[in-house]
């Protein structure tokens, strides 16, 4: 056994000077590493995965107070002084987290970055080290190695990043290897391509990995044993092959269930709490109505960015070109692309948060772009936008009464206060959140419950566009099937049509009825949701299908 | 779930408890602070004795000369008599000047004369609690009537180069563009030249008196903070909140003032709190060189000013009492603005020492 954790318990003491109150976030976990294999966590986000992976070498802040026994090589490193730990981070047990973009030191090169280590631990000259990195680099497959050895982090994109982060826990040949969600922050291409490297890394080096994720749709191409927790404790640990074909807890099975596939194409997706108490969502999907009015008409819709060239040259960067599309009301429009396709501009565009630099946006047949700024604010009322990131998106110093009444109060939509605190309060009810959330400040919820105030905050305005630019892209998968849900309950309830931008084509596949594929700005390919999965032509929509997560392949 | 928006209806209007505001959450992790109530509570005591002194109640008679001239303090005893030198003293017997003197026959009519009124002999203490200063004034009542007009000024010229900083801040870090070059370029002018030199140069413009001196202290102040509120909406206008605030239609006033405002708002109070301790002291610095307050008020400028020439005669008292009282206050302003940072900061929130 490389590593075995036996009754690990960790307590947070948080609180104010005088008033501390311990809140425990990992009860008495046990599980084992075996030399030479991929172990996964699996558990959505506050159960307690990442802090347990982070005791075992002690990068928890200082108010945590772990028990228990860690056992690396039949060492106990929870009573190991500091500087035995710093012998083993890095060297024997290297960590890879989860935004490569804060992870690596923007003032130094990566090539600094990846000898640092090499020259501590190792004790290589400073030519050895150069000459080691790389060959990491061309190891985790980053082309041109050499070159890129001089590049600061941000000249790479977000995929190299994590290789080199990747490369840089590689660098003293670890025998173990945390990835703490390594490609939550990445696209889902580039998230199968770091996968397929981690996996390749582990049988080539002969080391461990505990992989951590809450998309067991991931763990289960990667991992050779699972360990699914919730809530600070293990619910259920075994065999890949075992947990995917004879999960034995309810919670794993809905976890399991909860993930959007493209075979499903049922009207809802279970949740979590559905799932363990038994319940199957009964709700159909209303059969969609294809002579709908067209709402909104976009025709050849292009936005440039100059940047500046030189002194006074500029340089044109098309972001967005030749946009074509008609969405009906009641209708969704699912828009997939990689990141730096244009998706997001073009959606900032149609509410003209962005100004366009061509082509026409109609609504109900008048155009958005031409209108004046008195019409534009009543036209603003019927076309809204949810965000990515929820937590973002909502202003910190609003209650979140305050926030869905801003914008009934600007557009004077009910006749007085009162009554506009009464239809905040029900959309709140309509959303899925209880009324007490009306005086709360939007730190006190979790990401799932932001983006139902966020997606509130839209109906207050009694929209009938919505643009969901990734608004579910930000969520675990668990959270991410209550607010698809919402989503297609709030669409048959209201016929509101959706712009549905995302990078992953099975949550696309789930909500849409046409499909654009986006690639550098471009349209390659545009067809109902059902044509491209069935038959895509292009090459991209290929990548972009073969790169969704499948779970343990053996169990289908 | 009501079928449409317009079928809604809750009756109830229930109370619902409101969350901890973010004030009042501040002010809670505020009081764990020890170092800050004890600098809230010195700063309160100052406040009070500046109210105090502005109604009258105390140290309104600062310019009545109670002591002898250099009154040391009490617990330092009464200066010992000056030897008035060996003038010698005649020998001779008294000469009756009468047939000289040409007044003499006049003295009698006098003496008679200044029976009518009485003369109070007023008796000027040799020793004062702390001191005198050379017209023998009591230096703690002049002090505390300083600390009023130092504090005032401080505080007004904080908030005249706060609305500044924080309006032009504003518009250009939301705009930036045309309107933020042309800020940018005042900026430039104003920080190019030597802090003191601009503060003359005012000074030379404006005359003497409080408001010129909280007026020359507002102007030449608000740069600092007119950059870090710059940068502040700078980062803020393109966050998603604020784009979703422009979705449902919110004015640009509305965006800059109600929506990123506050979010900055701890940038400005601890921004605004530096102020007051700097401008404290450049008052004192601008009436040490006499283009502060007018030579009928004090302040603890003045009474810097003239303890300079009493220093050599080795009178320390009225440089002590000054000093004790602008340290006292500084010092503890300072400590209270940084405790309000931690306070209001979102990100030091809630982990235990």
């Amino acid at each position: 056994m490389l590593l075995s954790i036996r009754d690990l318990k960790v307590v947070f003491r948080l609180g104010e000077r005088g008033a501390v109150t311990l809140v425990p976030a990992v009860n008495g976990v046990s599980f084992d590493i075996p030399e030479h294999t991929t172990v996964a966590l699996v558990g959505e986000s506050g159960s307690g995965k990442s802090v347990t992976a982070m005791s075992i070498l002690n990068l928890l802040p200082d108010n945590a107070q772990r028990s228990g026994v860690v056992e690396y090589e039949g060492r106990d490193l929870l009573r190991a002084s500091l500087p035995e730990l710093q012998m083993l981070r890095g060297r024997e047990i290297a960590c890879v987290f989860q935004d490569p973009m804060s992870s690596l030191n923007p003032v130094f090169t990566v090539g600094q970055q990846l000898a640092e280590p090499l020259r501590r631990h190792m004790s290589m000259s400073k030519r050895a080290a150069i000459e080691r990195a790389e060959a990491l680099m061309a190891e985790v497959g980053i082309p041109e190695p050499k070159r890129r050895l001089a590049s600061y982090p941000h000249e790479l994109s977000g995929g190299q990043q994590q290789r080199v982060m990747i490369a840089m826990a590689l660098a003293c040949e670890p025998k173990l290897l945390i990835a703490d969600e390594p490609t939550t922050a990445l696209d889902v291409t580039i998230q199968r391509q770091i996968l397929e490297l981690i996996a390749g890394l582990q049988e080539r080096h002969r080391m461990s990995v505990l992989f951590i994720s809450h998309d067991l749709g991931v763990v289960g191409e990667i991992a050779d044993h699972v360990v699914v927790m919730r809530q600070g404790v293990v619910r259920e640990q075994g065999p890949v092959a075992r947990i995917f074909q004879s999960p034995l807890d309810a919670y794993t099975k809905a976890l399991l269930a909860c993930r959007p596939s493209l075979a499903n194409t049922g009207a809802r997706l279970p949740v979590i709490d559905d799932h363990i108490e038994g319940k199957v969502p009964t709700r159909q999907a209303k059969p969609k109505d294809p002579s709908a009015p067209v709402l909104l008409q976009v025709r050849s819709l292009a936005k440039s960015f100059f940047l500046r060239d030189g002194l006074f040259g500029k340089r044109e960067f098309k972001a967005v070109h030749g946009v074509n599309f008609d969405l009906r009301r009641g209708h969704t429009l699912g828009v997939v692309g990689e990141s730096g396709s244009g998706k997001t501009t073009m959606g900032l565009t149609l509410l003209r948060l962005h100004e366009p630099t061509a082509g026409q946006v109609l609504f109900d047949g008048r155009d958005l772009l031409t209108l004046s700024d008195h019409e534009r604010q009543t036209m603003r009322r019927r076309i809204q936008i949810v965000f990515q990131n929820p937590y973002a998106s909502l202003n910190p110093r609003f209650t979140i009464g305050q926030t869905l009444i801003e914008p009934m109060t600007i557009h004077g939509i009910g006749a007085d206060q009162d009554e506009r605190e009464r239809r905040a309060r029900a959309l709140l009810a309509q959303v899925g959140l209880d009324e007490s959330a009306f005086g709360k400040y939007p730190h006190e919820f979790s990401g799932g419950q932001r983006q139902r105030i966020a997606i509130a905050r839209c109906l207050t305005l009694e929209p009938e566009v919505l643009v969901l630019d990734e608004a579910v892209s930000a969520l675990d998968v668990s959270v991410q099937a209550q607010v698809l849900n919402l989503l297609k309950d709030l669409q048959d309830d209201l016929g509101l049509a959706y712009v549905f931008i995302s990078h992953d084509l099975a949550v696309v596949r789930f909500l849409s009825d046409e499909v654009l594929v986006m690639k550098d700005g471009e349209v390659v390919e545009q067809a109902s949701a059902q044509q491209i999965l069935a038959a895509p032509t292009q090459e991209y929509t290929r990548r972009l299908l073969g790169a969704i997560p499948r779970g343990y392949q053996g169990a289908m | 779930m009501s079928a449409n928006a317009g079928a809604i209806a809750v009756p109830h209007l229930s109370a619902v408890a409101r969350s901890e505001g973010v004030w009042r959450a501040a002010w809670r992790r505020y009081r764990g602070d020890r170092v800050g109530m004890v600098s809230l509570a010195i700063v309160l005591a100052f406040l009070l004795l500046i109210l105090l002194s502005a109604t009258g109640v105390v140290a309104s008679g600062w310019q009545r000369e109670v002591g002898v001239a250099y009154a040391p303090p009490s617990f330092v005893g009464p200066a010992p008599p000056e030897a008035i030198g060996a003038i010698e003293t005649p020998k001779g017997p008294n000469v009756d000047l009468s047939a000289v003197d040409p007044l003499a026959p006049r003295y009698a009519e006098w003496a008679e004369r200044a029976k009518q009124f009485a003369t109070a002999e007023v008796k000027k203490a040799d020793t004062l609690p702390f001191g005198g200063d050379r017209l023998g004034r009591d230096v703690m009542a002049k002090a505390i009537k300083g600390t009023e007009i130092s504090v005032f000024v401080g505080v007004l010229a904080a908030l005249v180069a706060t609305t500044l900083g924080t309006l032009l801040g504003a518009i250009g870090g939301f705009f930036g563009g045309k309107a933020g070059d042309l800020l940018e370029w005042v900026y430039n002018v104003f920080e190019s030249i030597p802090g003191i030199l601009l503060i003359f140069a005012f000074a030379a413009v404006f005359g003497r008196g409080i408001g010129t001196v909280v007026l020359i202290l507002g102007f030449t102040g608000w740069t600092g903070l007119y950059r870090q509120v710059r940068a502040e909406f700078m980062k803020h206008r393109s966050r998603e909140y604020v784009r979703a605030a422009e979705a449902i239609g919110a004015s640009l006033g509305s965006r800059m003032f109600r929506h990123i405002l506050p979010n900055i708002s701890h940038v400005i109070l601890v921004r605004m709190g530096l102020l007051v301790v700097g401008f404290i002291k450049a008052e004192v610095i601008l009436s040490y060189l006499g283009l502060g307050v007018p030579v009928d008020q004090v302040s603890w400028g003045t009474m810097l000013a003239e303890a300079q020439s009493e220093l050599i005669l080795g009178h320390w008292w009225q440089l002590t009492a000054a000093t004790v009282m602008m340290c006292l206050f500084v010092t503890a302003f300072s400590l209270m603005a940084d405790a309000w940072r931690d306070a209001l900061d979102p990100k030091l929130r809630g982990v235990a020492e």
